[in-house]
């Protein structure tokens, strides 16, 4: 009979760990993603069920405590969160788990120390991987949703000497294990290794610029899931081993695919702040200069648009930024109307996350079958009257396609410049994230319409309607 | 003890080869759900917290694994009903298309 209650709890894991992997499954397609997001969290409450009747755990009054303050500001987190918000909201959650699995690790070591006279050296080894990944996951994400929220700039963060200082801080990292292992009960050391993996994290985000955050957060994403096997690993619990390996995979995947769609490697994502992009928006600033810009109003624009027969709106992070996306609903509404075919071009890189732009075109209910993805919309440009860019300028840059010696040269983008007629709806002539000079915007075919994307819209929703 | 590391490594890898075939090709539409949802999984470091958290007799560690599960709450929580709210906002608008 006493052997009934761990089988038990080791068997509901093994029924938790089937769940998250038959939830994320379903995941992966639409019609059954919903069911599966609930698939996974059944699978996380038997989880936490079963660890309750744990011989271990006794201190029942303080963990329900716990349990209702969290679930209390998740739930309010999560209900009262704006869509254009939600890459904070994963990085900040990220953050959240990197934290948890820091703290059982350090928890374990003070437990351990307490105890043990002499601790095995695995124990050793694996709380200092749990606190290094947990500790990097915590501040990475931090500084991450610091950055979207714009408490601190969004461009790179460089000094002098950044790589040699984080050199020397790996450095005295492993030296710094290296003597926790060889005396566990060194608290100083113990204390400074917390401490300077908590400041790996910081300078590991702080040179990443903002439009590579989407690469940014799924990576820490992947952390967030490392970080939990780590913990896994120091209370030898197979149910945080498999968990965190999920979500591991699933993050290194998305993290991947981020970067293929930008054409970079990962390592030029995270390093290539250390001074390669500069010499290149010098020399294409120059010979734009005796280029010119058609501008167009909001009456001409409505004019181009309600007689198209095709329009495919480009919706970029811009859109996101103003809170157009309900204005460009109802934009493409009054289109629709007057029988012109609408349909939405999404860049795999649009918004702040990966499929971000999806869920914000959701929340304005622009239908599900009207958004297509980069490779199923550029054969269609070539007959489509009128091209609608709208806050988006790298990933429209044809620069990708026939300037070489350009930075973004070889990114996949999407061909607006082969419809009849583009509009560019943009505040004014700034360069993109990148820093490129785009020449689609000096293109005959190319009308500029300046405006915040906001007050554009509106006025094109307005002069619509009167046609 | 250098036997549960094996042992733990095994599992680690064979999950993380599962986690890559599971997840491979998904649609664009779900990247940021599946974010989500995997980011509310990764909070499983509630369970333990939960395990460090449960000595009936304050010291350091339990209240680290409080604030554990505290912090790992909120992303369970969190984490699971935003992605729910998101795939709502799916599902309405493919019914009305």
């Amino acid at each position: 009979m006493s052997e009934f209650l761990p089988t038990g709890i080791q068997l509901s894991y093994l029924i938790a760990s089937a769940l998250f992997i038959i939830g994320l499954k379903q995941l992966g397609s639409p019609a059954t993603a919903r069911q599966g997001n609930v698939v996974g969290a059944i699978g996380m409450l038997i989880a936490i069920v079963a660890t309750l009747l744990d011989r271990q755990v006794l201190n029942y009054e303080m963990i329900a405590l716990g349990i209702a303050i969290g679930a209390g500001l998740g739930a309010v987190m999560a209900y009262r969160v704006a869509m254009t918000d939600m890459p904070q909201m994963v990085g900040l959650l990220n953050g959240f788990g990197g934290a948890a699995s820091a703290l059982v690790a350090v928890g374990e070591f003070w437990r351990v120390t307490s105890v043990m006279d002499v601790v095995p050296l695995s124990e050793t080894i694996t709380i200092v991987l749990s606190i290094l990944i947990g500790g990097i996951t915590l501040t990475g994400s931090l500084l991450a949703f610091a950055k979207l929220q714009e408490l601190v700039p969004g461009a790179p963060i460089t000094f002098p000497f950044q790589q040699p200082v984080n050199l020397a801080i790996v450095v005295t990292f492993l030296a710094g294990s290296g003597m926790l292992i060889a005396n566990p009960h060194d608290l100083p050391v113990f204390l400074t290794l917390v401490v300077l993996s908590l400041i790996l994290g910081f300078l590991f985000v702080l040179p990443i610029g903002g439009a590579d955050t989407p690469v940014v957060i799924s990576l820490l994403n992947s952390f967030s899931g490392l970080a939990a096997s780590a913990a896994g690993f120091v209370l030898m619990n197979n149910m945080l081993i498999i968990a965190g390996a999920l979500v591991g995979a699933s993050g290194i995947i998305l993290t991947e695919l981020m970067c293929r769609a930008m054409n970079r490697t990962l390592a030029n994502v995270l390093f290539s702040a250390f001074g390669s992009t500069q010499t290149a928006t010098a020399g294409a600033v120059a010979d734009s200069e005796d280029k010119t810009v058609r501008s167009i109003d909001s009456e001409q624009g409505a004019m181009m648009l309600g007689y198209a027969r095709s329009v495919v709106v480009v919706p970029g992070y811009g859109m996101a930024v103003a809170q157009a996306q309900h204005a460009v609903r109802e934009l493409t509404d009054q289109l629709e109307r007057l029988g012109v075919e609408v349909k939405y071009a999404i860049h795999p890189v649009a918004g702040r996350m990966p499929g971000h732009m999806n869920v914000l075109l959701a929340e304005a209910n622009v239908p599900y079958t009207q958004l297509y993805d980069m490779d199923d919309i550029n054969p269609e440009f070539e007959r489509t009257d009128v091209a609608l860019v709208i806050g988006a300028n790298d990933v429209v840059n044809p620069a990708a396609r026939t300037n070489q010696s350009s930075p973004i040269y070889g990114m996949p983008i999407l061909e607006v410049d082969r419809a009849q007629h583009t509009i560019v709806i943009k505040r004014g002539m700034n360069a993109g994230f990148s820093g490129v000079e785009n020449e689609l915007f000096y293109k005959n075919k190319t009308m500029m319409l300046f405006g915040s994307a906001k007050d554009a819209i509106t006025q094109l929703v307005a002069a619509v309607k009167e046609l | 003890m250098a036997e549960g590391i094996i042992a733990g490594l095994v599992v680690f890898t064979l999950a993380s080869f599962v986690g890559f075939e599971v997840i491979n090709k998904i649609p664009p539409t779900l990247h940021t759900p599946l974010m989500s949802g995997s980011n509310a999984i990764s909070g499983i470091a509630i369970v333990g917290a939960l395990l460090v958290a449960g000595d009936r007799h304050w010291n350091l560690s339990v209240a680290l694994g409080l604030l554990g599960v505290i912090l790992a709450t909120i992303n369970v929580v969190g984490g699971f009903l935003v992605t729910d709210r998101m795939l709502q906002m799916f599902k309405k608008k493919e019914v009305k298309a």
